[in-house]
């Protein structure tokens, strides 16, 4: 019989930080790209999105971890689809129900959760071979992660290209003339609206890998 | 709506990776190496065919509102659509089960050509994505909904094969260390959506 480990013991605190940074799910474990980069467009349906992916990975994670025992292995994959269906079905009835824009907005990317890499990898890799509240803190830490990307991504692509944060006009008003603005678009500042297209979703996420990887060297591909 | 011009779209304009960036984590992850990339590429068009028309008849017969009528009148006011995320996702892990039976019976050569690919492809958001695209655009009959289903398969196995073509030249170049491997690999994929969006204005 191993020895009780405590709640939050050295272990453990590292299964909820490792993921924000040196084993991030998406720019080092490159997991979950899909999602990451189709609604960071604005930072309300990232939010949304992250808060979604995080109660999923999080349940999902637990609910394997405690029945892994019983699952046989080679069906495994369906019954743990199965599983994250239900979950996602469950977020997809809630954000109709109160957050109806949002889910418009999310459309088909709700459901996408399913096929959300880092839940199936975390469950893979992660809870079929733990504990439940071992799996928890990965859950947690791994949605953060993912979290993290999804919102700073998000921040650069509204604000830069539609001038906007939650849907604020934080730069000024944009009026017919120039006259008419306020803000920096007083002084002729544009919105680069090439922002809101797919291909700066990407480049943006290259960016950003870039930086990680050159502030923490260890991470760098030989 | 012309076939035709829905198999050009779905190819070109609404392309799987660089307009909805589905499937990108087997993108990135399987192409390393041409050969590979197209294999991986073949199984998903593969699947997608199958997958695609066998979710559009569920869609139109079971969980559409409505779509239960053919049972009797008193069904018509039943809507299973909250369903669909599971049933489309049942469908294609044990469509691609079958798919994986059928290839290792009949073309072991291609079987193991695809290897550990085929069960992968399961959860590959692509294939999902196909059926949920599917169920927004409201295809009028079963060919429609085959012809995106082989145009969106198409469309991913030419982004695949061609990044899989420039990173093994890429691999050659003196790139910035921190950038190596997935970085450049995102800023070549944006530029690639960049050429890509010269399609959008094509009318056809």
């Amino acid at each position: 019989m191993a020895e009780k480990e405590a709640l939050f013991s050295q272990k453990n605190r590292r299964l909820v930080f490792d993921p924000l940074n040196d084993d991030n799910p998406i720019t080092v474990q490159v997991l979950g790209i899909c999602s990451a980069l189709a609604i960071t467009v604005q930072l309300k349906p990232a939010i949304v999105m992250a808060l979604g992916v995080m109660f999923v990975v999080v349940a999902s994670n637990v609910i394997v971890s405690l029945i892994r025992n019983m699952i046989p292995s080679r069906i495994r994959i369906i019954v743990q689809l199965v599983i994250v269906a239900g979950l996602v079905i469950l977020v997809d009835l809630i954000l109709k129900a109160y957050l109806y824009d949002v889910s418009k907005e999310l459309s088909v990317f709700v459901g996408l959760i399913i096929t959300n890499c880092i839940i199936m990898g975390r469950l893979e890799a992660f809870a079929l071979a733990n504990g439940p509240w071992k799996s928890f803190l990965d859950g947690v830490g791994n949605a953060g992660g993912y979290a993290i990307i999804l919102i700073v991504v998000a921040f650069f692509r509204e604000l830069l290209g539609s001038g906007k944060l939650f849907g604020y006009e934080v730069l000024g008003h944009k009026g017919k003339t120039l006259m008419e603005s306020t803000g920096l678009y007083h002084y002729g500042y544009e919105n680069n609206g090439f922002m809101l297209l797919p291909p700066m979703a990407l480049i943006a996420l290259g960016i950003l890998i870039w930086l990680q990887r050159s502030k923490n060297r260890k991470l760098i591909e030989a | 709506m012309d076939l035709l011009n829905l198999f050009i779209k779905s190819i070109f304009i609404d392309n799987m990776i660089f307009a909805y960036f589905l499937g990108m984590c087997s993108y990135l992850a399987v192409s390393k190496t041409v050969k590979t990339a197209s294999g991986l590429g073949i199984a998903v068009v593969f699947v997608l065919i199958i997958t695609v028309p066998v979710n559009f008849l569920l869609e139109t017969y079971i969980l559409k509102p409505g779509a239960l009528v053919w049972l009797g009148q008193e069904y018509a006011n039943i809507d299973l659509s909250f369903l669909s995320f599971i049933m489309f996702i049942a469908v294609i892990a044990s469509m691609v089960q079958l798919v994986e039976m059928i290839v290792e019976r009949f073309a072991p050569a291609l079987y193991s050509q695809l290897g550990i690919f085929l069960p992968l492809i399961a959860v590959n958001c692509a294939i999902l994505g196909g059926s949920l695209f599917m169920q927004q655009k409201n295809f009028a009959n079963i060919t429609e909904s085959f012809v995106y289903g082989l145009g969106s398969g198409i469309g991913w196995l030419l982004a695949i094969v061609a990044i899989a073509a420039i990173r093994e030249k890429v691999s050659y170049s003196n790139i910035p260390a921190p950038l190596r491997g997935i970085g450049i690999t995102f800023i070549i994929t944006g530029l690639m959506a960049i050429a890509f969006m010269s399609f959008g204005g094509i009318k056809l």
